[in-house]
């Protein structure tokens, strides 16, 4: 993209600007405060759901064969004997001072734990993403110019695709490229060959979703007054797309990505256990296992935290893409 | 000089031109050509074929399209049989294109500057700073004010008048020797679209060549110098236009001609089988005044509506009329003017801001919603866009049975034979119960919506641009329609519409409207014979008519 398109037309008065900005941006660090606060609660009281006592938890899981006195000792030094609503507000208070506690069962502080696991996940998302949004436009593109052969095979391709469970994908992979072929590790060993087949596994599924609603605004930009008086200005088909049709396609595309964040992560949990890849999801799933409490929200509010920066930066994305969105 | 080739040379030379969408042939063999200077008219009712035809000479006739013709030429050159590629060096160059849909024929994401310096970017191996300073002269000459500000602009940010004449710049910037222009003015205002007719007056006598489509006579009476009247495919007349018009020999010809409703008093048929059953000339009974109250009174009508921002704006202000029953009030001017709110506060839809709205019987819009509800069967209305004010899943029976549900009656039970004897009302047969709206025509759709709106038995029908998205001879059709339910049902009238021949053939009333206000109003001989506002002038003196 050339640089200065961007520039707007008679911009809104400086004054109007300048009033606005700083209340959207308030407006938006309120709404993401409000999230964050709603799903700890949420959390906080879902993971009380669960039977068993987390005291037990503290000490070795429920297999533990851990005496009445220890599970005391265990009690009161996480403030497990005190009231539930003491607890959860004890809770908030270590929070808003970025105190996330203390790991029941490997007894380490919450955050550098998670720290430590999140750019293993976060480059897993991402490359997916981006590898979806590849697949997404190529098979878009073309199958909307192949005809009725090509719209009916794009769109069978994304329907597949978006209906694709990650467990079966991922052992469907597998079986096929590694133990079948032998090209790439079946877990999730560092480097380039080990992140092939996780990628692959988050991508296609997400590709099926966001290929159905690019082709479709694709077809119709294709179709528009506004590609008639392209082609009638003497741009070829080919320019009618590069110049015109792939930015309205790509429009609806990246609103929903901000979803698809959340999508991805949420699918990492499958994802890195089957690929036994440190990350995230996998933290959570041990996590929820032993009833770990504290990890167990850590990786919550840090997912809703992602989840809050993804909207931000799709909506900040497709304001600057869709002029009739900025005003 | 491409830009003014020599007079009498033919720019676009076609015979025998044939086009088919598989088994469908929609031009049947026809004969064009367009010299220099030179504006043929193009004119026929939606389906006749050309739209089509003005497509095929660019080649964009369209996907699963066949074009055969025995000879077709732009600028003396050959175009059958081009590949895609060459077809692109052609386009733009040798011909530009203006096409129907003004209002979205630009790329919304792109600045009108790139949109038209594409041409020049295709076509040219201009620089940017000389594309750029051509695009902004081409800006200029389509008659844009302040072309280094709109040359940033995107198209959303513009308003329709300005929208076409970028589309016109566009198609100039490289000076092609021809212009096709599908349906220029159809979306646009009468005082833009005199504008805009101006303009490809001056593109005319620089030498320029127009093949010009419309629907609209009037509009073609101003510009053309010729006219073929096209016909299911098929030129079935062709002449210069004062003749044409004069002394048609065609029942097409005719047809067209006598649907065009100004300057055609109320109560005298525009279509032809209203004619025949009433034939011209016959005086037609209207109701002598009454000292009835009236039907639908406002007084001193005031909405705003906020903007983003903080700041408003007065949508209507001070805005009085009496609707006498039996009558229709025709309400006229431009788009923004304030005509669809006044239509949405008489139908209580929107509270009014300050001032009242009265029924003949009592309060209106003073009136609780679980106090009006009862009253809404009262009051009908009909939009300009019968496609999307139905639900697209619904047949028309549905739609019709929907509609003569009432409180106390169960939803379900039969209503057939009400349902025929709507259809009968408005001229509809009952083969179309069975069809969903998308798959009706423009008229049939509209003739739905006036029976949906008479299902209630309302005495009021509010009609909101109810023929702007027809042709003229459908036009025609829906207003013999309206006018006969009018003298049969003795409904009362608020008749909107930006067209001021629509509205002079249909009410007794006008009432001008203008950034909000009523800036006229009277009996409508004395608001068109005389008008007495500047703005009521202007109006008149941009409405194109037919020349007698």
């Amino acid at each position: 993209m050339t640089p200065g398109w961007r520039t707007d037309g008679a911009p809104p008065p400086a004054r109007w600007r300048v009033a606005r900005a700083p209340l959207q941006l308030l407006v938006r660090l309120g709404g993401g405060i409000f999230v964050l606060w709603s799903v700890a609660t949420l959390t906080f009281f879902g993971i009380r759901l669960i039977p068993g006592d987390p005291a037990q938890a503290v000490l070795g899981g429920p297999g533990s064969q851990a005496s009445a006195e220890a599970l005391a000792v265990a009690r009161a030094e996480y403030g497990l004997d005190q009231p539930l609503l003491v607890q959860y507000l004890r809770q908030l208070a270590r929070f808003a001072t970025g105190d996330f506690g203390t790991s029941y069962s490997l007894k380490t502080e919450v955050a550098p734990l998670l720290l430590a696991q999140l750019p293993g996940t976060l480059l897993l998302a991402g490359l997916a993403l981006a590898v979806a949004w590849l697949l997404a436009l190529t098979v878009a593109s073309w199958s909307t110019r192949g005809g009725r052969v090509g719209d009916w095979v794009g769109s069978g391709l994304e329907i597949v695709g978006a209906g694709l469970p990650h467990f079966w994908l991922a052992t469907l992979l597998i079986l096929t490229f590694s133990v079948g072929l032998g090209w790439v590790p079946p877990i999730s060993t560092p480097g380039v060959p080990g992140l092939v087949l996780p990628v692959a596994t988050l991508a296609i599924p997400l590709a099926g979703f966001l290929g159905q609603v690019m082709r479709e605004s694709l077809l119709d930009a294709l179709e528009s007054p506004f590609a008639l008086s392209a082609r009638a200005r003497g741009e070829s088909e080919r320019g009618v797309r590069r110049v015109h049709a792939i930015r309205h396609a790509a429009l609806p595309g990246i609103a929903l990505s901000g979803w698809a964040f959340g999508y991805l992560i949420s699918g990492a949990v499958v994802v890195e256990t089957i690929f036994a890849r440190p990350g995230l999801g996998r933290t959570l799933l041990a996590a929820v296992t032993q009833r770990d409490v504290p990890v167990v929200i850590g990786v919550v509010l840090l997912v809703a935290l992602a989840y809050i920066v993804a909207t931000a930066v799709t909506d900040v994305a497709s304001r600057a893409l869709d002029p009739r969105r900025a005003a | 000089m491409r830009h003014s080739p020599a007079p009498g040379a033919a720019l676009l030379s076609v015979t025998n031109l044939r086009v088919d969408f598989g088994q469908r042939e929609v031009v049947q063999g026809i004969d064009l050509r367009v010299a220099a200077g030179e504006c043929l008219a193009l004119v026929g009712e939606s389906g006749s074929g050309k739209s089509v035809t003005a497509r095929s000479v660019l080649g964009l006739a369209g996907s699963g399209s066949r074009v055969r013709a025995d000879t077709m030429e732009l600028s003396g050159r050959s175009v059958l049989d081009l590949s895609a590629r060459q077809w692109a060096t052609v386009r733009g160059r040798d011909a530009g294109l203006i096409s129907q849909d003004a209002l979205v024929s630009l790329d919304p994401l792109r600045p009108i500057g790139r949109e038209v310096g594409d041409a020049l970017r295709l076509h040219t191996r201009l620089t940017p700073t000389q594309r750029r300073a051509r695009v902004l002269e081409a800006l200029g000459e389509a008659g844009l004010d302040n072309p280094e500000v709109r040359f940033r602009q995107r198209q959303g940010e513009l308003s329709g008048g300005q929208r076409q004449r970028a589309l016109i710049a566009s198609a100039i910037a490289l000076r092609p020797p021809l212009l096709i222009a599908d349906e220029p003015t159809t979306a646009l205002d009468v005082t833009v679209q005199a504008q805009v007719l101006d303009l490809l007056r001056g593109f005319k006598e620089r030498g320029i060549g127009i093949l010009l489509i419309s629907h609209d006579l009037a509009v073609v009476a101003e510009i053309a110098d010729r006219v073929a009247v096209l016909s299911n495919g098929v030129i079935v007349e062709q002449g210069a236009t004062a003749e044409l018009l004069s002394s048609p020999t065609s029942a097409e010809t005719r047809k067209l001609i006598a649907a065009v409703p100004f300057g055609r008093p109320r109560g005298v048929p525009l279509s032809h089988a209203a004619r025949m059953a009433r034939p011209a000339g016959e005086e037609v009974p209207r109701s002598s005044p009454r000292q009835d109250p009236p039907a639908l009174r406002a007084v001193g009508l005031e909405k705003r509506f906020r903007l983003p921002g903080g700041k408003s704006v007065t949508a209507v202000a001070d805005v009085s009329f009496v609707l006498e029953p039996g009558r229709t009030l025709g309400l006229v001017g431009e788009s923004g003017s304030g005509k669809s709110t006044t239509a949405r506060l008489a139908l209580a839809l929107t509270p009014p801001d300050a001032g009242e709205v009265t029924l003949g019987t009592g309060a209106w819009s003073r009136l609780r919603e679980s106090e009006r509800r009862p009253l809404r069967a009262l009051v009908g209305s009909v939009y300009q866009d019968a496609l999307s004010s139905f639900d697209p899943r619904l047949t028309t029976s549905d739609i019709l049975t929907d509609a003569l549900w009432k409180p106390g009656r169960s939803r379900h039970g039969n209503r057939t034979r009400e349902v025929h004897h709507l259809l009968s009302t408005v001229g509809l047969s009952p083969d179309v119960l069975t069809r969903r709206p998308l798959h009706l025509s423009g008229g049939q759709r509209q003739r739905v919506a006036i029976a949906r709106a008479l299902a209630s038995e309302p005495q009021i029908l509010i009609l909101d641009e109810p023929v702007s998205a027809l042709d003229v001879s459908v036009q025609a059709t829906v207003l013999d329609l309206l006018d006969e339910l009018q003298r049969e049902l003795g409904l009362s009238y608020l008749f909107i519409s930006h067209d001021l021949g629509v509205v002079q053939h249909m009410s007794d009333t006008v009432a001008v409207m203008h950034s909000g206000r009523i800036v006229e109003t009277g009996p409508t001989p004395d608001v068109f014979g005389r008008p007495s506002h500047p703005y009521t002038r202007r109006l008149l003196a941009a409405s194109p008519r037919l020349p007698w």
